[in-house]
């Protein structure tokens, strides 16, 4: 019997053989493809495990965390979530992250290795650092003074700091709060549902995301072509152009909304928005130098990031003379965000230079050591700067006596552009209304801010859309608060 | 073993002859128990730090508790096994206080279920049992005297859940009141003891009687019918009662012991051919196992789909994620498990929070039983006592076996209760009274005593009987 007790007990060793190297087999060989199985919850669960870092504006976050008690513990709370929800996006259980939330996750979540305290130090301690904070270049006072004035209406604010590319304000109305997006429950993909259908399209970021046909702002570029290209040396100069303008090649005639566009010089061609002066301007500096110029200013960039990726702004890079001339009024093809816009200011009120825009000021751990600061890049070269100074002279002359009126600010130079872009078949659509603007401090060396204004409201009167009614009033208003705090800064800085 | 001098030796009035010196081992017994109540109250403190950053409030008291079960079994086994195997007892212990700190972790998931202290009251129930049987069964012997009348209680007890309604599937249970038991659970004590008893009465005709066709020698029909009419009653039974855990238990169990009777290797192959068929017609008519085949084949097909992990995967996600040292005690999410976390897959628990290591230490544990069993059945002398060793130790290794191969996608899942470490109160007072049977046949083969002759005969154990060689050979 002796023989047999030990082959069945050589039977029992097989047996716990087999679940040893079966054991080896799920917990180490097959594990990382276990871990990373979508459906696997770990990772969700080891995530939402404990509060994000905050997203900072002016010193103050814009987010919180509540304990929630669910599997998925800590969800993401917003403070005024509207006016901050193009710039923070959302940071949800059930449909993940966007915009900073996303494009931050690392330090936000705890998993950015920089956060740790050593390198390395979370692989071997298995385990994540407390959420680290993203401070953003945002103003909360000039993102609030654009979310009031937009007031609800279809449309979008950016501003940029046009010497370092430091983005003031973001807005995109209608808005929506983040925080219903939190969570994993019923209402969360009700609102979701909710969200993604309505026609108003709230959790769009038109401010970056979305493009328009920028219209006559775009004028801005054509002229700056045209001054780098020498087909104007002298911006008070005539420019011998008929009105009405025949397109070339064509028997479509374009008009003018101004009266006296004929053979007006560029000075006045800025001032009053002609048509027909720019369009004539175009063609005369050819569609390459055209193509170059719009690249210059960051048109047809697929890969801009702020560091959220940004819309591509288009100018067709092939065209006819009369696709040309439209597209050089910002019309046909051309299309623009408003961010892109704020650059076009931007590289004027900066001598010709853009600075890459962007969104980061810095992040840091949760104690608040910093981790990594946004340092100042160069992003174009848009224009000799001479081209900018004279620039700047046209936009400021635009709004002093031009169609800008609205948007000048007392005792600040301040240069801007209309601009009523048609759209839709026919043109049927209501018109967008443009302003970009700029603005400097009569005692400050640099201009202080820029800003590009879409409004896009289909609600009001049809003869009401118009740059300098609707759009130049708020830029003008985000740009008083721009100047206001860059005096604060300065009384700070000499005090 | 043998060479190392006692360490508790006293002077006994049984004292063995000189030149035989057994030691008892007691001493060794006693700090390996005082070795797992530790282990067992740290793991429990170390869950409430990892939760709630503090020792558990009852967690002097759940030590105290187990120690005060440790110490009482303990002084049973002083007292009625002095020679018997002194790691038995410790790893039973060690187990048992292991599952409560792991059904103490898991509710903490589940506000609405609290089962350890339920577990904890079934444990005390246990470790009853296990000292009541080491006081009062002075010798294993004396149950082969009940070979039949086990049967017929192991039958009934089998048969009695038809009566009652189906729980999760399975006609396993039946509830009292608020009372709940697995009566299969007692009956493959039950079964073991008759296996032993009929089989060690019988070995000879098993083996050398009988036609012989083509290779096989089989025994004669009134010599094997019996014990074949049993088997397949009660697999029958529990097919029915969808129990196919316990079933393929009782069969693995039937062929290990009519091996280790008769020596005749053609058996396990025809009860592995019969085991294939059965597994088959089974797995494919019975739509409740043929789904289980189906997960164990492809455990992520419901993912695929859409449906989300089935407990398989779920399963098999908890062991990755537990990796080589686990995430530690409480810090795991195998409660995503869901039904049966705390019964059937409290493996998975383990494996996440404590890694391949403390897996590998948890089937040494129980390997180490086994082995202890087997090593048993070797030392003693008489047949019944033998086979009853041997198939103890075989329902641990096989249930172990099966359990843990399931939840780990190495067989099909069978619904089966880890020794000791899962919630079950049938299950854990079984378990402790099969390690009461072991310690008794460990302290008969252990001690130095003159032994029966291997006839199976059944005689009062004289105290103070004069030594004798009572070694007999192996027949064969």
């Amino acid at each position: 019997m002796i023989r047999y007790i030990r082959r069945a007990a050589a039977l029992c060793l097989v047996l716990l053989v087999a679940l040893l190297l079966n054991a080896a087999r799920v917990m180490v060989i097959q594990a990382d493809e276990l871990d990373d199985n979508p459906a696997n919850r770990r990772i969700a669960i080891t995530r939402w495990g404990q509060p994000r870092g905050e997203i900072v504006v002016d010193g103050r976050p814009v987010t919180g965390s509540r304990d929630s008690g669910q599997q998925l513990r800590w969800e993401r709370t917003y403070t005024q979530g509207p006016l901050y929800a193009p710039v923070t996006g959302y940071a949800s259980q059930t449909y993940g992250t966007s915009l900073v939330e996303d494009a931050e996750d690392a330090v936000l979540s705890g998993t950015d290795p920089m956060l740790a305290p050593l390198p390395l130090w979370n692989d071997v301690s298995r385990g994540r650092q407390p959420g680290g904070d993203v401070i953003t270049t945002i103003r909360a006072r000039m993102q609030e003074a654009a979310f009031r004035g937009l007031d609800g209406k279809r449309g979008a604010v950016a501003a940029i700091e046009p010497s370092s590319g430091r983005i003031l304000a973001l807005v995109s109305s209608p808005s929506y709060d983040p925080g219903v997006l939190s969570g994993t429950g019923r209402e969360v993909k009700d609102a979701w549902a909710r969200l993604t259908t309505s026609p108003n399209q709230p959790m769009l970021a038109r401010a970056f995301r979305q493009t328009y046909p920028p219209g006559s702002t775009f004028k801005i570029v054509t002229a700056a072509a045209a001054l780098d290209a020498g087909v104007v040396t002298d911006p008070d100069a005539p420019t011998d152009t008929p009105d009405p303008f025949v397109l070339p090649g064509t028997r479509q005639v374009l008009p003018n909304e101004a009266r006296g566009c004929e053979d007006a010089s560029l000075a006045d061609a800025i001032r009053w928005s002609c048509n027909t002066v720019m369009a004539g301007l175009s063609v005369k500096v050819g569609l390459e130098k055209m193509v170059e110029a719009a690249g210059n200013f960051g048109f047809n960039d697929p890969g801009l990031r702020i560091p959220s990726w940004v819309a591509r702004s288009n100018f067709d890079t092939d065209m006819s003379p009369d696709q040309l001339a439209l597209s050089s009024i910002g019309q046909f093809n051309t299309t623009a965000t408003p961010l892109q816009m704020a650059l076009v200011a931007a590289a004027v009120a900066n001598n010709g230079e853009i600075a890459h825009p962007h969104l980061i000021e810095r992040t840091t751990t949760a104690g608040g050591t910093t981790v990594d600061t946004t340092g100042r890049r160069t992003y174009r070269q848009a224009m000799r700067p001479s081209t900018a100074t004279r620039l700047q002279d046209l936009m400021v002359r635009a709004v002093e006596e031009g169609t800008g009126t609205n948007a000048a600010i007392p005792g600040a130079r301040v240069g801007g552009k209309t601009g009523t872009a048609q759209h839709g078949l026919g043109n049927t659509g209501t018109p967008y209304a443009w302003f970009i603007a700029w603005a400097q401090a009569r005692d400050s060396a640099q201009p202080a801010v820029a800003v590009a204004v879409v409004v896009e409201d289909a609600s009001a009167d049809r003869t009401d859309i118009s740059g300098g009614g609707s759009a130049a009033p708020i830029a003008r208003a985000v740009m008083e608060e721009g100047l206001r705090l860059e005096a604060e800064g300065r009384g700070r800085g000499g005090g | 073993m043998t060479a190392a001098p006692p360490t508790d030796a006293r002077p006994a009035q049984d004292a063995p002859p000189p030149g035989v010196l057994v030691p008892k081992r007691r001493g060794v017994e006693f700090s390996l128990l005082v070795g797992a109540v530790l282990i067992s109250v740290y793991g429990y403190a170390e869950v409430g730090l990892a939760r709630s950053g503090a020792v558990p409030p009852d967690a002097a008291r759940y030590g105290a508790g187990l120690g005060l079960l440790a110490l009482l079994a303990h002084l049973a086994v002083r007292l009625r096994a002095p020679y018997a195997d002194p790691l038995l007892l410790p790893i039973a212990v060690l187990l048992n206080g292991l599952g409560l700190v792991l059904i103490y972790r898991l509710d903490l998931e589940t506000p609405g279920d609290r089962a350890a202290p339920t577990q904890l009251v079934w444990s005390t129930l246990g470790v009853g049992l296990f000292i009541v049987v080491v006081l009062l069964l002075r010798d294993h012997r004396v149950l082969q005297r009940y070979a039949y009348l086990s049967v017929a209680t192991a039958l009934g007890l089998m048969i009695l859940p038809i009566f009652f309604p189906a729980v999760n599937g399975a006609r396993i249970w039946i509830r009292i009141g608020g009372l709940s038991f697995q009566p299969g659970e007692f009956a493959k004590i039950l079964l073991a003891v008759f296996f032993a008893a009929y089989l060690a009465a019988n070995r000879h005709a098993l083996a050398y009687t009988g036609r012989k066709a083509w290779k096989l020698q089989f025994p004669t029909g009134r010599v094997l019918g019996p014990i074949v009419a049993i088997w397949v009653l009660s697999v029958g039974v529990l097919v029915l009662e969808r129990d196919l855990g316990t079933s393929l238990l009782f069969f693995g169990l039937f062929v290990i012991m009519l091996y280790v009777a008769t020596g005749r290797t053609g058996w396990i192959a025809v009860g592995l051919v019969l085991a294939a068929a059965g597994a088959f017609l089974v797995g494919s008519l019975e739509p409740h196992v043929h789904g289980r085949v189906q997960d164990w084949l492809d455990p992520f097909a419901s993912i695929r789909a859409g449906d989300g992990p089935g407990q398989l995967a779920q399963s098999l996600f908890a062991f990755a994620a537990g990796g080589m040292l686990g995430a530690g005690l409480g810090l795991g999410h195998s409660v995503l498990i869901g039904f049966a976390t705390k019964s059937d897959f409290i493996l998975a628990t383990a494996g996440e929070e404590l890694g391949l290591v403390g897996l590998t230490a948890l089937f040494l544990l129980y390997a180490l039983i086994v082995a202890r069993g087997y090593r048993a059945g070797l030392a003693l002398r008489d047949p019944f006592g033998r086979l009853l060793a041997i198939g103890l130790a075989s329902i641990l290794a096989l249930q172990v076996f099966v359990i843990a191969g399931g939840v780990m996608g190495l067989i099909p899942l069978t619904g089966m209760a880890m020794p000791f470490l899962a919630q079950g109160g049938s299950s854990v007072v079984t378990n402790w009274v099969m390690v009461a049977l072991l310690v008794r046949v460990s302290d008969s083969a252990r001690a130095p005593r003159p032994d029966m002759a291997d006839t199976g005969v059944i005689a009062p154990i004289v105290e103070d009987a004069p030594v004798a060689d009572g070694h007999v050979e192996d027949p064969r």
